[in-house]
């Protein structure tokens, strides 16, 4: 969906491959849009008090991963994308996962000041 | 000889290499960049009450700096769009809209966010001073609300020799607006504008202070994850500005001419980068400026 396929060398075919290109064209410059307004919203929402801070920060990362999505799945083209790809993906989220696993023990061991 | 699959898949992977070879450069980016973030996360949790500071960077600053990366990621993949379309004219300029987004960022980040730090400072009072210096602090009413207390006084230091002569016995600090008025409720949450420091000087007797200290990555564990994460940060948006430097001179235009295919294949290689740059930044953004 987000790749457009390559070039045809058929000059014919050349004008309507431009015409397909240019539809996703219009989907990035959507997908910049939303991102800017989230920025805003980002912003706008730190300034609301949700009661603690862990909720404002929970807000602001929901919004956050949001926008990291949408960056992964549109420009990154990983809404659509070969499954060598995914595969290497699923890998790297477990061993980012068992990183911050780590962090979490080591507060069971806090350094007594 | 020919380095294979640039341009056309390999039959098993399905993929042309430089794309396996940028995604796993990248799964190596994100334990980097995971890292840094568990550290932070693990030292933000480990700060005592009032260790970790708020509202202490330019917002709207940051803001404009998180759309600029937002810009360039769109400009980025348009470019790479207009190589798709066999547009060399408009990939140029989309090209150096990229460059400029980059340069604009790196030009803000070291040329007035960063040295300012380095010219605001802190004192940390020692925890028996701190009645003394109620007036400035306001921990009473803060208290009372069951807000986290204020150990730090920071503003302009007024006479930095201060700092090296151990005759000067007191610091002139050019208190921040928030310690001229430390009882107004409006001073409880960070604000949107910056305001620099008043002409308003508190006298802070040297023997109730424990250290004083620019807001450089010494300062504290905030100021040392900030400088540190947006230093690293920083360094790859200057890698793909250069980067993309290449692929915008003359040099390029060659490879174009004689394969576009294969300058297409390259800059959505460097977007693919430029991109995680930017993810980075939107995390970064919120949890050192806003929250």
């Amino acid at each position: 969906m987000n790749n457009p396929p390559d070039i045809s060398q058929d000059p014919a075919e050349h004008e309507e491959y431009a015409h397909n290109v240019q539809k996703h064209v219009r989907g990035y410059l959507t997908v910049g849009a939303l991102l800017l307004a989230f920025t805003g919203i980002t912003v706008a929402l730190s300034y609301v008090d949700f009661g603690t801070r862990k909720a404002n920060i929970g807000v602001a990362m929901l919004v956050a991963t949001l926008k990291a999505g949408l960056v992964a799945a549109i420009f990154m083209h990983l809404a659509a994308e070969k499954r060598l790809i995914y595969r290497v993906l699923i890998f790297t989220g477990l061993f980012v996962l068992a990183l911050f696993w780590l962090t979490f023990l080591a507060w069971y061991n806090p350094v007594v000041r | 000889m020919e380095i294979p699959y640039t341009i056309s898949t390999r039959p098993d992977t399905g993929l042309w290499n430089a794309k396996i070879g940028i995604w796993l450069f990248l799964a190596s980016e994100v334990m980097l960049f995971g890292g840094l973030f568990s550290a932070y996360i693990f030292l933000r949790l480990d700060a005592q009450p009032g260790e970790w500071p708020h509202g202490l960077l330019n917002v709207p600053v940051g803001t404009m700096n998180t759309a600029i990366l937002i810009m360039s990621s769109v400009t980025v993949v348009l470019a790479w769009a207009a190589l798709k379309m066999r547009r060399y004219n408009a990939y140029w300029w989309y090209m150096l809209a990229t460059i400029m987004c980059g340069v604009i960022f790196l030009f803000v980040k070291l040329y007035y966010e960063w040295p300012q730090k380095f010219e605001h400072y802190g004192v940390f009072l020692k925890p028996s001073a701190l009645e003394k210096y109620e007036q400035y602090l306001g921990n009473n009413r803060r208290t009372e609300k069951g807000m986290e207390p204020r150990i730090e006084i920071s503003g302009h230091l007024h006479n930095p020799e201060a700092i090296k002569d151990p005759s000067i016995k007191e610091y002139e600090i050019g208190l921040d607006p928030v310690f001229v008025d430390p009882n107004n409720p409006t001073n409880d949450r960070p604000h949107f504008l910056y305001v620099p420091p008043t002409d308003h000087i508190a006298k802070i007797e040297k023997e109730d202070v424990e250290r004083i200290d620019s807001f450089g990555p010494w300062h504290s564990a905030y100021f040392a994850s900030y400088f540190t994460i947006t230093g690293l940060h920083g360094a790859h948006v200057l890698a793909g500005v250069l980067v993309f430097i290449y692929m915008w001179l003359p040099v390029s235009k060659k490879l174009y001419q004689r394969n576009p295919e294969h300058l297409a294949n390259r800059v959505e290689v460097c977007g693919l980068f430029w991109h995680f740059v930017d993810l980075v930044w939107i995390f970064v953004f919120p949890l050192f400026y806003l929250l």
